[in-house]
């Protein structure tokens, strides 16, 4: 076949030894046809786009420096006594793991450095792949056609906080410990099954010899290889996609307005892993982490006050603070037909958790179906132009945030010197009453925000300039927006609450009913854009003044 | 018209009812003309810029410098106190983070003053044409067809049968995680062994407590005899077994029905676990007779029998009934009456079991 299908233009021969390997490589994987595709591949910008590659980044830097660390770390349970350079513990018996983490810290040269780059960048991981997400949520960047990446990125989370759980518990410390005995309390509060998981993940009974090596395998293997592969398909989709991208002018659904990958977009990409990784470089320099020194090694019986545990996992602590074991004489652990219900524990372990991760898998979804929108978005919304939807998010956001804080009920007892019960019992009732004012205020500064940018799109911005008019009246001088400046005011869709429509059957069927009903509550408070026919008007009402002001409203405005 | 908030609270008139909002729209007055910068007009500035990201790649380089002296010119001996890991930790940091930072900013720096920014516009092209999907249909039932399985439901269904089974084996292989819990949790190492009694013994030397040493209002942190000579299991042994003693007013004591004999002279001794998710227990409120868990703030009060006061514990610290021995040793008459520590689904039957 390659004898007759010779092509007709003559075969390319590269000229330098660098271009024979290119050459060599792309005849045999094609990257020309890649780097075609690729190379000027458009990609918006903004800041807010930045938390995913800090996720991605911190990301790699956990591979790196969690390489190092498997060098040395010993994940063994077995008893030792202490011989390394940390005087204060010297001879204290300890297990392996403990004690090879010390000697990580104190006997290899900047091991220490790497335990810390390695905690600070998965404190960061957990925390960036938050905050992207809350970024994604409150544009709407989950909206056909990208629910199924939202979905992924939920995975991204639970597994980030997994990673993180499984690390935090390695190296066999006090505090690590004893958030490995709460879990091991949490589990056993599961019905039926739960006394025989406990003996399964420890081995038999708590703490056992098994734990830390299970942990350690879960750490290293197979949680990072479900993430890498979680983020295969995360980028694989947001190629697919193309990314989303804020409105403004000459932006729309069906184009995409940035930079090219090359040059530019791929070296602020690049740059910015190096100087993730500097500022992560300077917080293990600086800040010290985890000092599981001053810690000793696990022992059931001590424990220190004030212990938190990593603050991803602290929302659940939060939550099991909170809940009440008796409420009155009434114990809220029930003993049923002879077996026992915790409901104390198992309530706040799964239920608030459950709800968060539910919503916040179906959300997409649910909002897709109460408003019927089908269409595929790529341009982003202000937040504020979706009311409703910023409420809600934010609603989840402190429901969240009063569980976390809760996890520190003690230290903002012992800190702002309250009573510690006062705390809990100002906690609990924002547990339930904070996400509804959190609801209502979001909403009205969304809706008040909405307001402002049609004010300024229709009388443009205060100039601070007053004004004395010939027959007295002051006024100020408002400068006109520019129509570039205009548009990213006004240009977003405002739905109006969808009613009930009759099925196939030419039924209004309940369920319809209900959607119409919460179509309407999504979309009943709304600001209208501002269109041309108001900006006419409103240029009529204040025409006298600005005849006047023109000349010099001009130069105001190139500024 | 004049359809505009006029500021006041109770006038607005800018909420759109519907179908208002389907007059005319702004239109799109496409990309904004696009501004040089100073870099791109004026050679000096561009010059300038060039120098500035050439002296951000030399810090760069002066960092990596810093990490090699630091890493080299500091030795951890046998003898290295933890200023000097402090210090050699703090200029590792310092060394990577210029080098990383000097080239991180040195090219977005490069990126935004030198390389060209213009925005371009890139047309989205549909996720799915309709001709590829009539494709992939087509596709779809041709292998279906091929294979016959919607004609020969036998081989459809045995398939489905056996796919749905062979995972099993997988889930039973792990059976050997653990061993069944049966029981083990019901008892602890304090339970007489061979009729002899178990001593109170201090955590975590291990020393035997005379009744005389326990004052009014002190509290020790105790094991029981012999685990520290455990070779196996220590920590599990000791896990269930640790117990606080503290000593109150006999009278401030409400010992319930049977329990009367369990104290010794106002000396009390309590299951050190939390009943809710086993934190041990290790705050002793000496004027109030509160246990406090600093975990989840828990609160026992002893003189109710350790009954929950507050916080997420729904049940009292197991009491550990005491006595005294002939050399005047605190000693256990007996091993807990119920399983110690966080609840769990068979617990009320070891309950049970315990007492029968």
């Amino acid at each position: 076949m390659s004898a007759t299908s010779t092509p007709s233009a003559p075969a390319f021969v590269a000229k330098t030894k660098g271009g024979r390997i290119t050459n060599f490589v792309d005849e045999r994987v094609g990257g020309s046809g890649m780097l075609r595709e690729f190379g000027r591949k458009v990609f918006p910008d903004h800041w807010s786009f930045m938390f995913g590659e800090v996720a991605l980044y911190s990301f790699v830097i956990l591979l790196l420096s969690g390489t190092f660390l498997t060098f040395f770390f010993d994940p063994s349970m077995a008893e030792t006594h202490y011989q390394g350079s940390y005087t204060p513990l010297k001879n204290v018996e300890m297990s392996v793991a403990y004690s090879s983490s010390l000697d990580i810290s104190f006997d290899v040269r900047g091991g220490l450095f790497m335990r810390q780059v390695h905690h600070w960048s998965a404190l960061l991981f957990v925390a960036s792949v938050s905050v992207h997400m809350l970024r994604v949520f409150f544009t709407g960047a989950f909206r056909k056609p990208r629910e199924m990446n939202w979905v992924v990125g939920s995975v991204l989370l639970i597994l980030s906080m997994a990673a993180g759980f499984t690390g935090y518990s390695l190296p066999d410390d006090l505090l690590s410990g004893n958030g490995l005995r709460i879990i091991d309390g949490v589990i056993k509060s599961i019905p039926v099954i739960g006394t025989y998981i406990s003996f399964f993940l420890f081995g038999g009974e708590f703490p056992g010899t098994m734990v830390i090596g299970r942990l350690y395998m879960l750490h290293i293997l197979l949680v990072p290889a479900l993430i890498l592969l979680m983020i295969v398909m995360h980028l694989f989709m947001v190629v697919v996609h193309k990314h989303t991208q804020y409105p403004g002018p000459g932006r729309n659904d069906g184009n995409v307005v940035g930079y090219p990958l090359g040059p530019v977009y791929a070296a602020k990409a690049g740059g910015f892993f190096f100087i993730v990784f500097g500022v992560v470089a300077l917080m293990a320099g600086f800040f010290t982490i985890n000092p599981i020194w001053n810690y000793g090694p696990y022992d059931p019986s001590p424990v220190s006050a004030g212990t938190q545990p990593d603050w991803y996992i602290g929302f659940v602590d939060g939550a099991l603070r909170l809940m009440p074991g008796t409420i009155g004489n009434w114990s809220v652990e029930q003993v049923w037909f002879g077996q026992v219900f915790s409901f104390n524990v198992l309530l706040p372990a799964l239920v608030p958790a459950g709800i968060l991760f539910t919503v916040m898998f179906m959300y997409p979804w649910i909002e897709r179906w109460i408003t019927k929108d089908g269409r595929e978005h790529h341009v982003l919304d202000r937040p504020r132009n979706a009311p409703t939807r910023t409420a809600i998010g934010m609603a989840g956001f402190v429901w969240y945030c009063v569980m976390w804080a809760a996890a520190g009920s003690d230290l903002i007892a012992t800190h702002f010197h309250v009573s510690l019960n006062d705390v809990t019992y100002w906690l609990r009732a924002l547990f339930f009453i904070g996400p509804v004012i959190a609801f209502i205020v979001t909403k009205r500064v969304a809706l008040a925000l909405q307001r402002k940018d049609r004010e300024i799109a229709l009388h443009g911005r205060e100039t601070g300039r007053i004004v004395r008019l010939p027959h007295g009246e002051f006024i100020e001088v408002h400068a006109p927006l520019d129509e570039y400046k205009r548009y990213k005011l006004v240009g977003f869709e405002s739905p109006s609450p969808l009613p009930a429509e009759p099925n196939a059957n030419g039924v209004v069927d309940k369920k319809e009913k209900r959607r119409a009903k919460l179509s309407q509550w999504f979309f009943e408070d709304r600001v209208a854009p501002a269109t041309p026919a108001e900006l006419e008007a409103a240029h009529g009402h204040h025409g006298a003044h600005e005849a006047i002001e023109s000349g010099d409203t001009q130069k105001t405005l190139s500024r | 018209m004049g359809n505009h908030s006029d500021g006041s609270p109770n006038h607005s008139g800018t909420v759109a009812r519907a179908g208002q909002n389907e007059v005319e729209k702004f239109q799109d007055p496409g990309l904004p003309p696009h501004r040089l910068r100073l870099a791109d007009t004026d050679p000096k500035a561009a010059k300038r810029a060039e120098r500035q990201v050439a002296l951000l790649f030399g810090t760069s380089v002066v960092g990596t410098l810093i990490f090699l002296v630091a890493y080299f010119a500091i030795d951890l001996g046998d003898d290295t106190g933890i200023a000097t890991i402090r210090l050699q930790n703090m200029l590792l940091g310092l060394g990577t983070a210029f080098a990383m930072l000097g080239i991180g900013t040195g090219i977005v720096h490069w990126a935004k003053a030198l390389m060209p920014d213009h925005e371009v516009s890139e047309e989205r092209h549909a996720i799915r044409t309709e001709e590829d999907r009539q494709a992939a249909v087509r596709i779809v039932d041709d292998i279906a067809e091929e294979t016959g399985i919607k004609r020969r439901p036998l081989i459809r269904n045995t398939l489905l049968g056996a796919v749905a089974l062979a995972p099993l084996p997988a889930l039973a292989i792990f059976g050997d995680l653990g061993p069944r819990p049966d029981n083990t949790l019901a008892h602890t190492m304090w339970a007489p062994q061979d009729g002899k009694l178990k001593r109170l013994t201090r955590d975590p030397d291990g020393t035997p407590i005379k009744a005389a040493d326990v004052t009014i209002g002190s509290a020790f942190h105790v094991i029981p005899d012999g685990l520290n000579e455990l070779h196996e299991g220590k920590l599990n042994e000791k896990a269930k077994s640790v117990v606080l003693l503290m000593r109150l007013n006999p009278e401030e004591l409400h010992p319930s029905p049977g329990r009367e004999d369990w104290a010794y002279n106002g000396i009390v001794a309590y299951s050190k676990i939390c009943t809710h998710v086993g934190c041990p227990v290790a705050l002793y409120e000496q004027q109030t007779h509160h246990l406090l868990c600093p975990c989840h703030q828990s609160t026992f009060d002893l003189t109710q029998q350790c009954k929950v006061i507050f916080g997420p514990a729904s049940r009292p610290l197991p009491q550990l009934p005491i006595a005294v021995d002939s050399e005047g040793y605190l000693v256990a008459t007996s091993d807990f009456h119920e399983p110690v520590g966080p609840s769990y689904w068979e617990r009320e039957q070891h309950v049970r079991n315990i007492n029968a």
